[in-house]
Order: structure tokens, then C-alpha cells, then sequence
């Protein structure tokens, strides 16, 4: 892996391997020195073209939890708002040593064409573009929920993926980067995705995805899902054209305090009726998609999910850093399965 | 002539056996008992031996428990071959729920080499908390030393030459049957 642009184009055996080493990643924050020398003398460069607090602290913290340099760039108040082009941006940003560049940028595919284009060396993180991708939220999501079945099972995650979970995605999958990139990576790694959404939220096309669409949440909620994941509605779309009112949208689609006692009896990952998992991507809009009563929840992981993407992007930082001066990469793509311990015993 | 690898037994698993055996007397000896001990195996071969060597200490010394006092240790994330290597998964870092401080640790390992890997695992354990005292144990020492590290307890002194793979296999990992384990050296190759 060179790159991470999106989790449809991401294989199983490497989606496995972000969530094993994200496992190893958790754990160093609970150790005494909660750094690592990984990264060390490498820098890493945040290049928000949107407004993103979580995100860019997210990456920030993981860059930093491995001893990389971090350096901040927000297209407000920059050279971007005075007209220069993504190619200078990023050339610029080379020239001062950047190793990774983490981007969110409003246009779909921005991350891709800066890394087809011959622009730049750096490895490339997509953060976020338009409404397409979000690859290091579904990656987060698809730890909390495979962390959170183990830990019902009482086994070890690691090596473990998602096969037979039933997950639940409710709100704005039209404006959605989370909903693309968990339909893609939680299909991948073996979960049945069940969306729900009014159907003016809804793209076209969403037939041909590998996920069960329903227009109504209870019916959605009826099929017993594992983990119901609430997706924020934007303020901007609110009183548009997708939905009268934001009351109307609680009453329909929201997770309210009915919703949440029914959300408390089903089997979930431990099977025995403990009640499904509930995710949000934050920040959550308490009393419009999710109730108080659901957020302040023991069945809420939302802060669960949060160190998780820091532990998710450590690791995606960690693989996308190391063996860049490597032979060939497509060589050791070819090969995996390098063992580590025979490795070792040579020069 | 020198291109047709060959392969030699230079350990059988009755041999390995005994080899651990004697390290885990010497282990006890070189620490007077076992209290405050803890075995941490370097993933992957360095860890079904530290198991072992962990179940022959209780036989030695029933005060010793290998539930609470045998770990692992992985050392991929402190490597400092990071940049030019393939990237890797890390393996778990399993340490006693009482931590390392002020204990006696045995770092543990089938093959010592170039050093390097014990450097890391220095490094990683730095991390975790502040051992009274640090040994090693190494089922094989092939020489070649790249740093200045020395084993406190070794199974074979086998001196080889850099062109030679010397390989320590276990049933826990090779997915071999007990009585075909044993340390191979193969020939001829670069």
C-alpha cells in the first residue's frame, strides 16, 4: 500500500491488516510512555480544505503518538483562498519535507488525482472528498464493531473480521462519505449492510450496492441488525428539499427514546438480547437523529469509536510509511506472507 | 556448486529439549529463585519458547507461574529498518498485569544475529516500565553481532557464515509434528 484513497478499492487481507496493527496501536496508550519511535524524523502534513476539528486532531494525535512531525494546513486564510492550485499546494508542501499528506478537500476524487498524478512522492490519506470517501471513519467503525463482537464472544479480535454481523446504517446516505466507505469495507470484510433512509436521501444507483435498503427505520430495526449506525444530519440540508422539518425527520428517522428501548432488546453481537450497538460519526445533533437517552447510552460507542480513530490512523500512518525506500513495492505486494522471525536472521 | 541450497539438522528435538531444560536451571541459578521473574518471548519463534521455558520453571520451582510471569514482547514498531522493510503487522505485547518494573526480565528469541532485534526489544521494553535487570536467553547464537550485545543463556554456539539461514523450528509456528522440530542450517544461499 502506497496510498489510502477509498475502502472500495481496499482488499480483505488489507483492511485486516490496518484493524490487527490498530490493535497493537490501542494498546500503547495504555502503557506508561504512550509514544512510539516509529515514524520518528518522518513528517506528516494535515491539508484540510474543509472545516474539520475531529478529523484533523484525530490524525494529528496518531502522527504524533508515532513521532512524527506534524504540520498544519488549512486552506482558509491560506495561499488557496489567494487562488493557488492543489499541484502547487502540495508541491509546496514536499519542498518543506512532508513524508504523508492527509487531505479532506469538497471535490470527490481530490485525493485520487493527487495521487495519479505524478505530482508528488508523498503517501497519500484521504480524509474526506465530497461525498465520496471517508475510508479512515469506515475503518474506525469496522474496529469498534469487530472489537465490540469479540469482547461479547470473550475472544481475541486480531485476525477476526465481520462475517455474519448485520449492520444498520440510518440518515443522509446521499451527502454521505461515512455511509459509501462503511457499505464498501463492512461488505468487504463479510457484514450484511442494511441502510435506511427517506428516499429523497438516497443516491441513485444505491440498488446496485451490496446492501439492503429499506424505507422505514422500524421495519430496518425489525431484522434484528447487530449495530445500528446513526449518521448526522447536516444542518444545511434541514428544511430543504429532502425533508419538511427537522422534527419530522426525529419522528421518522431519528433514534428516539422509543426507538432506543427497542434497540435495548435486540439479540446484538452477544446474541442474549444485551441490546445493539449504537455508532455515530459525530458530532452528534442531540434531539434531531439521535436522542439524549440514546447518546448518553451504555449501548452508544461514540467514544469508543474516537481513540479508535486514533489507534486506526497510527496504523494506516505506520503501514503507509514504512518500506518506502524498499526495493520495489509491487515486489513485496506480490509476497505478503514474509515472515518476520526468518527475516530476522538475515543481514 | 554453491548455488544448490542444502539442508542440515543441526538440532534435533530431543536436543532442543534439553537445551531449554539447562537454560531454565541456568536461569535460576543466575537469578537465585524465581522470584520477580518474567520471561518475554520476541514474537513469533521467541514466544512458544518463552511458554516452554515457562512451564519448566514451575517444575523447578512451583512458585513460579507461567499464567502471570510469560509474555511477549513485539519489537516491529521500534525496528530501525522500518523505512527499507516490508511493511508488517505487529504482533501482540502481552506483559504481566503487574508490569515490569523492578522485575528481573528474560528477553527471549530463537535466533540471535545481527543484534538488531534486541536493540528493538530494548527499546520496546523501555516503554512499558523500568526492569530491575534485563538478560537474554536465545536458542541459537549464530554470531555476526552488528551491535555490541551478548546472550546471558544460549542453547548452541553455531558458527555459520553470512550465507547460510539458520532456522529454529517449533510446532507452535511451522505447523510441524513435536518430534520433527529441531534447528536447521541451510547452505548456499545468498
Amino acid at each position: 500500500m502506497k496510498h489510502l484513497l477509498s475502502t472500495a478499492s481496499l482488499a480483505h487481507a488489507d483492511a485486516s491488516a490496518i484493524l490487527d496493527t490498530a490493535e497493537e496501536m490501542s494498546a500503547v496508550s495504555t502503557r506508561e510512555v504512550k509514544k512510539l519511535p516509529t515514524l520518528r524524523g518522518r513528517t506528516v502534513v494535515t491539508l484540510f480544505h474543509e472545516d474539520s476539528t475531529r478529523t484533523r486532531v484525530s490524525f494529528e494525535a496518531a502522527a504524533k503518538r508515532l513521532s512524527a512531525d506534524v504540520m498544519n494546513f488549512s486552506a482558509k486564510g491560506s495561499s488557496v483562498s489567494k487562488g493557488e492550485s492543489l499541484k502547487d499546494t502540495v508541491q509546496t508542501l514536499e519542498a518543506l519535507g512532508a513524508d504523508a499528506v492527509v487531505m479532506r478537500h469538497a471535490a470527490a476524487g481530490a485525493a485520487h488525482q493527487l495521487a495519479a498524478a505524478d505530482w508528488t512522492d508523498c503517501a497519500v490519506v484521504n480524509a474526506g472528498d465530497g461525498t465520496h470517501e471517508h475510508p479512515t471513519q469506515a475503518l474506525l467503525d469496522a474496529l469498534t464493531l469487530r472489537r465490540g463482537r469479540a469482547a461479547a464472544a470473550g475472544v481475541d479480535p486480531r485476525g477476526t473480521d465481520l462475517a455474519g454481523m448485520r449492520v444498520l446504517i440510518v440518515g443522509d446516505i446521499l451527502h454521505s462519505r461515512v455511509a459509501r466507505s462503511n457499505v464498501w469495507l463492512l461488505h468487504t470484510l463479510g457484514a450484511e449492510v442494511h441502510l435506511a433512509a427517506p428516499p429523497t436521501l438516497l443516491p441513485v444507483g444505491v440498488e446496485h450496492w451490496p446492501a439492503a435498503v429499506h424505507y422505514d427505520v422500524d421495519v430496518a430495526l425489525a431484522a434484528e441488525p447487530d449495530a445500528v449506525m446513526m449518521l448526522r444530519v447536516q444542518a444545511e440540508r434541514m428544511g430543504g428539499a429532502f425533508f419538511p422539518s427537522a422534527g419530522e425527520y426525529t419522528r421518522r428517522w431519528g433514534l428516539t427514546d422509543e426507538r432506543l428501548a427497542v434497540v435495548e432488546r435486540l439479540p446484538g453481537p452477544a446474541r442474549d438480547g444485551s441490546g445493539a450497538m449504537i455508532l455515530h460519526p459525530g458530532p452528534m445533533n442531540r434531539g434531531v437523529e439521535i436522542s439524549s437517552a440514546a447518546a448518553d447510552s451504555p449501548l452508544n460507542r461514540v467514544l469508543d469509536q474516537v481513540s479508535h480513530g486514533v489507534s486506526v490512523r497510527m496504523a494506516v500512518l505506520h503501514l503507509l510509511l514504512s518500506g518506502d525506500r524498499g526495493p520495489d513495492r509491487a515486489a513485496e505486494a506480490a509476497s505478503p506472507a514474509a515472515d518476520p522471525s526468518t527475516d530476522r536472521s538475515r543481514p | 556448486m554453491a548455488q544448490t541450497p542444502e539442508t542440515s539438522q543441526v538440532m534435533s528435538a530431543s536436543d532442543l529439549d534439553r537445551a531449554l531444560t539447562r537454560i531454565a536451571h541456568e536461569i535460576v541459578e543466575s537469578h537465585r529463585g524465581v522470584e520477580g521473574l518474567v520471561l518475554l518471548g520476541i514474537p513469533r519463534r521467541g514466544v512458544p519458547l518463552a511458554r516452554r521455558l515457562g512451564e519448566r520453571l514451575a517444575r523447578i520451582d512451583p512458585g513460579f507461574s507461567p499464567e502471570d510471569a510469560v509474555g511477549s514482547l513485539d519489537i516491529t514498531l521500534h525496528r530501525d529498518d522500518l523505512r527499507t522493510a516490508a511493511a508488517r503487522t505487529p504482533e501482540p505485547t502481552r506483559v504481566p498485569s503487574t508490569g515490569v518494573d523492578g522485575t528481573t526480565v528474560v528477553l527471549v528469541d530463537d535466533v540471535l544475529y545481527s543484534g538488531r532485534t534486541v536493540r528493538a526489544a530494548l527499546d520496546a521494553l523501555s516503554a512499558l516500565g523500568r526492569p530491575a535487570t534485563v538478560r537474554l536467553a536465545v536458542m541459537v547464537d549464530r554470531g555476526h553481532r552488528e551491535l555490541p550485545i551478548r546472550a546471558d543463556h544460549v542453547g548452541k554456539n553455531l558458527p555459520t557464515s553470512r550465507d547460510e539461514r539458520v532456522s529454529v523450528v517449533l510446532s507452535a509456528v511451522d505447523e510441524v509434528a513435536a518430534e520433527d522440530e529441531g534447528v536447521l542450517i541451510e547452505r548456499g544461499r545468498a
